[in-house]
């Protein structure tokens, strides 16, 4: 063999590459369907939307709906809420957003209720910014959901969400 | 060995026996030369055969009982519990019986850090270990998940997050793990299936595992080589054989009154409360045996940082036949290096503690200095000190200290104070 290693490829060398690679791009054609069965479903997709009656809520209050599994905040902020929201400088955000881009009606707050460091829901009205705090890992949220204390690393995420009339809000 | 000179005694042994050497085999576990002076600490392993047989047949029972479906697992559970005949000493047997096991798991693992058993030529044995460890430790938290109560469905999303902290691609990775955009049904059923089928892939390896440990051969308390079979071994059966079942008897004693006098002390209550995806609960903890992990997350404050500590923490173990540089094993010759594992010991169990702590003041301080010292045992401590500790003179043989003349047969468990004071 040792005659070989300095020999050009030959033709059996060619083929020997040829049909490797041949046989690699066929196991990964064959093993992407069972990789891909475990992505979203279907009907999970199917669920990609939900409407939601928002007529009573009243100022202040909070209600929390179910939206691909995940919590859905919406929170029909309070006049001082909202100001205090739009007070804050940019320069002391960790994840700077103005809260004019977050909730373009000012009044409500629209928002994934999932915490963007592991997940947890975070609890309503509390923390230092008496708005959202996550008790699993300690991160404090704003009155525009954004994070400014603990090891949570961006805003509480909005998703998509049109107002389909006064009264219903159609989030996805 | 006699491996290649065995013959069965029968004729028809001998003609299976040519066509499938199963008898050569059990002939070579049986005779396996095993060193004299082995401790109860190397009992371990038998026992961790004896826990992991226990789970997979107990399992594969409540594999009947049990039903895969986000509407339905928690009260067939509960089924389990109050109708299937003994179903609650199936299920509290095989609840306390992962605890059982990681409780054996880590009295092994630090048995080989002690004694020096991950070094050459053990390093394959114990990356096995390692990996099997890890093994468990996704079977453990997969299997948490089934009863679908408050904590496996909190868990579940907090251990499948932590994925989500990998640049670019975190999000698709863990909606690809949950077959959706949150723990849900389709999370279940796969976390069921691989339940089920990671427990035969921990047999396999350990079935290697010992394989690869019956190549060299057991290391011992002196952790000297030694010539096999000699005056320093005995056959494995009966005396070891013996010896395992004592400890497994005892062992037992333990395991039992888990099972029968407080079998959810180690759980967690708010596992009786069924998911709820819209509640977290106030307070998130891992099962025990996760929680030193789950400190060393917590104590980095930046997610993907935390994230990449928690792994490392493992590897560091895997790479350690390579970072602990000193070719003398057993830390009784090892004076300097004794005193830094019982540091390791207590660093441990001060993480575990810290990680069922809230993550806040004092608390986190700690678990950081401790996290600090997890990681410096490993990478700065133990590779200097193979270079700069002066070890103590090692017998060349178990029997040694003793044929020697020595006065004391507990020469063979500290040779060196019998030949200071001679």
């Amino acid at each position: 063999m040792s005659e070989s290693d300095n020999k050009k490829p030959n033709r059996r060398d060619f083929i020997l590459t040829a049909t490797t690679a041949a046989g690699a791009v066929g196991v990964g054609v064959a093993a992407w369907p069972l990789i891909d069965q475990m992505n979203p479903d279907a009907s999970v997709k199917a669920l990609a939307s939900t409407e939601v009656d928002i007529s009573g809520v009243q100022p202040g209050q909070s209600i929390t709906v179910l939206w691909r599994g995940k919590p859905v905040f919406i929170k029909r902020r309070t006049k001082e809420e909202i100001d205090s929201a739009r007070a804050v400088d940019l320069k002391d955000l960790k994840h700077p957003e103005k809260d004019e881009d977050r909730a373009k009606n000012p009044e409500w707050l629209v928002m994934l209720g999932v915490c963007t460091h592991l997940g947890c829901v975070p609890l309503t009205d509390k923390g230092d910014y008496n708005a959202w705090f996550c008790p699993c890992h300690g991160s404090h949220y704003d009155t525009s959901g954004r994070i400014r204390k603990g090891p949570a690393p961006t805003n509480l995420e909005v998703p998509k969400y049109v107002f389909v009339d006064s009264k219903t809000i159609k989030i996805g | 060995m006699s491996d290649h000179d065995y013959q069965p005694s029968s004729k028809l042994g001998k003609w299976f026996n040519d066509r499938l050497p199963l008898l050569t085999l059990s002939n070579h576990l049986k005779e396996y030369p095993t060193p004299k002076n082995l401790n109860y600490w190397w009992t371990f392993g038998g026992i961790l055969t004896f826990c992991l047989i226990t789970q997979i047949i107990t399992g594969i029972i409540l594999g009947m009982h049990y039903i895969a479906h986000a509407d339905l697992a928690f009260e067939s559970v509960e089924h389990i519990m109050r109708d299937v005949n003994y179903g609650w000493l199936i299920r509290y047997v095989h609840a306390n019986g992962a605890s059982m096991f990681f409780l054996a798991v880590y009295i092994h693992i630090f048995r080989a850090l002690y004694y020096g058993s991950y070094k050459s030529p053990r390093e394959v044995i114990w990356i096995i270990g390692m990996i099997i460890y890890f093994l468990m430790m996704a079977t453990a938290f997969m299997g948490y998940v089934l009863p679908w109560g408050q904590m496996s469905f909190w868990g579940a999303t907090v251990i499948t997050n932590l994925f989500s902290a990998i640049p670019l691609v975190g999000e698709s990775i863990t909606n690809w793990m949950w077959g959706g955009y949150a723990v849900d049904n389709p999370t279940l059923t796969r976390f069921f299936s691989l339940h089920y089928l990671l427990p035969f892939l921990i047999l396999g390896l350990v079935i290697l595992h010992i394989w690869a440990l019956h190549v060299p051969g057991n290391n011992n308390p002196i952790g000297i080589d030694l010539k096999k079979p000699s005056k320093d071994t005995v056959p494995f059966h009966p005396y070891i054989v013996i010896k395992d079942l004592f400890a497994l008897l005892l062992f037992l004693i333990v395991f039992a009154f888990f099972v029968f006098y407080s079998p959810n002390i180690l759980g967690h209550a708010d596992n009786y409360i069924e998911a709820n995806p819209l509640v977290t609960p106030a307070h998130i903890v891992p099962e025990w045996y996760l929680l030193p992990f789950y400190a060393i997350l917590r104590s980095i404050p930046d997610k993907l940082f935390g994230v990449i500590a928690m792994f490392a923490s493992i590897f560091v173990l895997v790479i350690l036949p390579w970072l602990d540089t000193s070719k003398v094993r057993s830390a009784i010759f090892r004076p300097i290096y004794k005193q830094f594992y019982w540091f390791l010991v207590a660093d441990v169990i001060i993480l575990g503690y810290m990680g069922a702590m809230p993550a806040e003041g004092t608390y986190l301080v700690i678990a950081r200095v401790a996290t600090g010292y997890y990681f410096i045992h490993f990478l700065i401590i133990l590779p200097f000190l193979g270079f700069k500790e002066k070890t103590l003179e090692v017998p060349l043989s178990i029997a040694e200290p003793v044929l020697g003349g020595f006065p004391n047969e507990a020469a063979t468990k500290d040779t060196y104070n019998i030949r200071k004071n001679l």
